[in-house]
């Protein structure tokens, strides 16, 4: 039942999950736009990184500086967090910014799939973080490791309900980490598609069409903000693996 | 009639609980805002703080995350 005023393009319709060759049922072997975007955002993370500080001049090129400008950007991120111990882990933090940025920023491109708007991308980077810093907390502590549930500061009285609370949020951890990520893609995108849909009606298109102007710049500065977010609550998580035990 | 009415309330409860990120936008209006007005008083201890404003932001968010993931729950698995 198409009714007078609905609009004729669909939000949701642009995080479908689609086959790339032909139609059918997606298999986890099925090529799909999500998998030639995520192998995009690899190839545009290798493309800078590879090739950018191929020739390692001392003057630096254009894309030189940009590769330099975040590498020296997350390593000190990561040093003032963990602390000096945790700079060890850098290379996977560094990793995991330069692919949640690029696959941020291609999706911004017109016609393209944002891979970060699915929870399926997002969960799976953030468990891996989740396993990768309980497994490492208790191999470098020990069971001296789960004495961050035991808040030595509290009272006694309170020590085991607060036990309790903080063995849930860190369980909630991954669930939050890899949402907010996700969310944050997926409501932007959405919006957008929404404002294409008032650009149709031809009393407001103007209108639509320079607020679209703007939900774009700001979808740019999320995309750059989320990926950051995501990188230093991952430092933060890896602080109680590596950090001194004195909370 | 009766799976219209599960419908209903299905909708209605995505919608009231997407209520729970107004309060995640107060929290993070919130720790935005004393972040400037500290930072305004000290702009030179506000460089070293800006990691600190993400992280208190980002806890901030999550609990509005989790009233996210109901309306989401609601509207796709129940």
């Amino acid at each position: 039942m198409a009714a007078e005023g609905e609009l004729p393009i669909h939000p949701m319709d642009q995080f479908i999950v689609k086959p790339l060759f032909g139609e059918g049922a997606v298999h986890w072997y099925t090529p799909t736009n999500a998998t030639l975007w995520l192998a995009l955002a690899v190839l545009a993370v290798a493309a800078l990184m590879i090739l950018g500080t191929r020739r390692r001049a001392i003057v630096p090129s254009r894309s030189q500086s940009v590769a330099e400008l975040i590498y020296g950007f997350i390593h000190n991120m990561v040093e003032e967090v963990t602390g000096h111990e945790g700079v060890k882990y850098f290379p996977y933090v560094m990793t995991l910014f330069l692919f949640v940025l690029f696959a941020n920023l291609l999706g911004l491109i017109p016609m393209s799939f944002s891979t970060t708007s699915q929870i399926a991308t997002t969960v799976v980077l953030a468990l891996l973080v989740f396993l990768g810093v309980t497994l490492l907390g208790l191999a470098r502590k020990g069971v001296g490791f789960l004495s961050m549930f035991w808040v030595t500061s509290a009272p006694l009285a309170l020590r085991p309900v607060l036990a309790v609370i903080e063995i849930i949020s860190y369980f909630i951890r991954p669930v939050s980490h890899s949402v907010r990520l996700a969310g944050a893609l997926m409501a932007g995108h959405a919006v957008l598609k929404v404002f294409a849909g008032f650009a149709a009606v031809t009393l407001i298109s103007p209108l639509a069409l320079g607020a679209m102007v703007g939900i774009y710049a700001l979808e740019a500065l999320v995309a750059v903000v989320q990926a950051y977010v995501f990188t230093i609550l991952t430092c933060v998580y890896l602080k109680d693996a590596v950090g001194d035990a004195h909370h | 009639m009766e799976g219209e009415l599960a419908l209903l309330g299905k909708y209605i409860g995505a919608g009231l609980a997407a209520f729970g990120l107004g309060g995640a936008g107060i929290g993070v209006g919130n720790i935005a805002g004393n972040f400037l007005a500290g930072a305004l008083r000290n702009p030179s201890a506000a460089a070293s703080q800006t990691a600190t404003l993400f992280v208190g932001i980002a806890f901030a968010e999550a609990l509005g995350i989790f009233s996210f993931l109901i309306a989401l729950l609601l509207m796709f698995a129940v």
